[in-house]
C-alpha cells in the first residue's frame, strides 16, 4: 500500500486547518509528518472518513482550546495525534491501554538505550 | 536541563537520565506507528517515501543561504562563526525553542560530519526535514565507527591527511557544517554560489559542487 501525494493533498483540502501551500501539506517537524502520514494510511484502508475525522479533530481543538491552548498553529499537530489516539480506540483498532502500553514500553527503550546508540523497541520493554 | 516542555518539543535528549530521552510526543507518535504497524495498517516504508516528498520540498533552501552569504561576505562570516544561531536569525529565519545552532567549518585539514546517533535532531530552520537515511539506524551507528567508510558510500574521497570529525546533534545544539567554497569562484556573488551549496554538503556527507557542475 503506497501512499501519494494526490492523496495527501486531498486530505490536506478535506480536513480544515491543515497547513499546507500550493503544493500540499507543510510540516515543521518529521513527527508531524509520520503523524500525517499515519492518519493517511489509516483513511485510504477506510478506517474513518475525512469528516468524521474533520469532526473529532474539531471537537480536541475546541477541548484543548477551552483548557488554554493558544492556538496559534503551533499545537495545530498535537491535536491531530490526540484524533489519531482517540479515533484508533474508536474504531477498535487499538485501545487505549494498548497505546500506554506502547508509550511507556518505548519510554523504556529510550531509557536503557545509551546515548549514542538507536533506540529500538524489544520484548524486553514491556513491562 | 528543567522546566522544559513534553507537549511542544520534539527530539529532546537529556543527558542527565532523569528520564526519558524521548518526548512525550515522540514517545506517543512511536507508540501509534509500532501499533499500527504490527496490525498491517500501516507500512513504515510507505511512511518514509512520502515524507521524503516534503523532505524535498521544504528542503535546505535556508542553509543554502546562510553558505552562500558566508563564503560570499567576509564580516557575516566571523559573525557566523563566533555565534551562529544569531547569524542565522539575521537572515530572518527564527530557530524553533531553545535550539541552539553551531556551525563547524571545513578546512584542508578537517572534514566535519553531523549526525544525530541517538535519534534524528537535525537542524530543521536550515535544512528542513532529514533525508531518510540520516534517521536510519546504520547511518546513526556508522557515523561514528566509520566515518571515512560512511562518506565513501556517499561518493566522497578525502585526502588521508585530512582528519573527520564527527559531530552527534542533541536537542541543545544543532551543527550545521560550513563547506569550502570551491575553487574557482572568485568573484562570484552570493546567488551563483548558492547554486552549489547542496544538502549533503552542509549535513556533511557531500561535498559543494564545483563550477561547471550546475545544471
Amino acid at each position: 500500500m503506497n501512499l501519494t501525494p494526490q492523496q495527501a493533498m486531498r486530505a490536506a483540502v478535506a480536513v480544515p486547518g491543515v497547513p499546507r501551500d500550493e503544493d500540499g501539506p507543510v510540516f515543521r517537524e518529521p513527527w508531524e509528518a509520520r503523524a500525517f502520514a499515519m492518519a493517511l494510511a489509516l483513511h485510504e484502508a477506510g478506517v474513518f472518513t475525512w469528516r468524521e475525522w474533520a469532526e473529532t479533530l474539531g471537537a480536541e481543538i475546541k477541548r484543548a482550546q477551552a483548557a488554554g491552548d493558544p492556538d496559534t498553529g503551533e499545537t495545530y499537530y498535537q491535536h491531530w495525534l490526540a484524533t489519531l489516539e482517540t479515533l484508533v480506540a474508536a474504531k477498535g483498532v487499538t485501545t487505549s491501554d494498548v497505546l500506554h502500553r506502547y508509550r511507556d514500553a518505548w519510554d523504556h527503550a529510550a531509557d536503557r538505550t545509551p546515548h549514542g546508540a538507536p533506540i529500538e523497541l524489544a520484548p524486553g520493554d514491556f513491562g | 536541563m528543567t522546566g522544559h516542555d513534553h507537549d511542544h518539543h520534539d527530539h529532546h535528549h537529556h543527558h542527565d537520565h532523569d528520564h526519558s530521552e524521548l518526548s512525550e510526543t515522540e514517545l506517543r507518535v512511536r507508540a501509534l506507528e509500532s501499533i499500527l504497524t504490527e496490525k498491517g495498517y500501516v507500512d513504515p516504508a510507505s511512511l518514509d517515501l512520502l515524507i521524503d516528498l516534503y523532505e524535498k520540498k521544504i528542503g535546505p533552501r535556508n542553509g543554502i543561504r546562510v553558505v552562500a552569504k558566508a563564503w560570499s561576505d567576509p564580516a557575516y562570516h566571523v559573525r557566523l562563526m563566533k555565534d551562529a544561531t544569531a547569524a542565522i536569525a539575521e537572515l530572518d529565519y527564527s530557530g524553533r525553542q531553545g535550539e541552539h545552532m553551531v556551525v563547524v567549518e571545513n578546512t584542508p585539514d578537517q572534514h566535519n560530519m553531523v549526525v544525530c546517533t541517538l535519534c534524528s535532531c537535525y537542524p530543521h530552520p536550515v535544512l528542513g526535514l532529514p533525508p531518510v537515511w540520516y534517521k536510519s539506524a546504520p547511518y546513526r551507528s556508522r557515523a561514528v565507527s566509520d566515518p571515512r567508510g560512511v562518506l565513501q558510500d556517499f561518493g566522497v574521497a578525502l585526502p588521508e591527511t585530512t582528519k573527520i570529525r564527527v559531530w552527534d546533534s542533541t536537542a541543545e545544539i544543532r551543527y550545521l557544517v560550513l563547506p569550502m567554497r570551491p575553487k574557482g569562484t572568485d568573484g562570484w556573488s552570493a546567488e551563483q554560489l548558492a547554486e552549489l551549496v547542496t544538502r549533503d554538503s552542509m549535513i556533511g556527507t557531500g561535498l559543494p559542487k564545483q563550477p561547471g557542475e550546475t545544471a
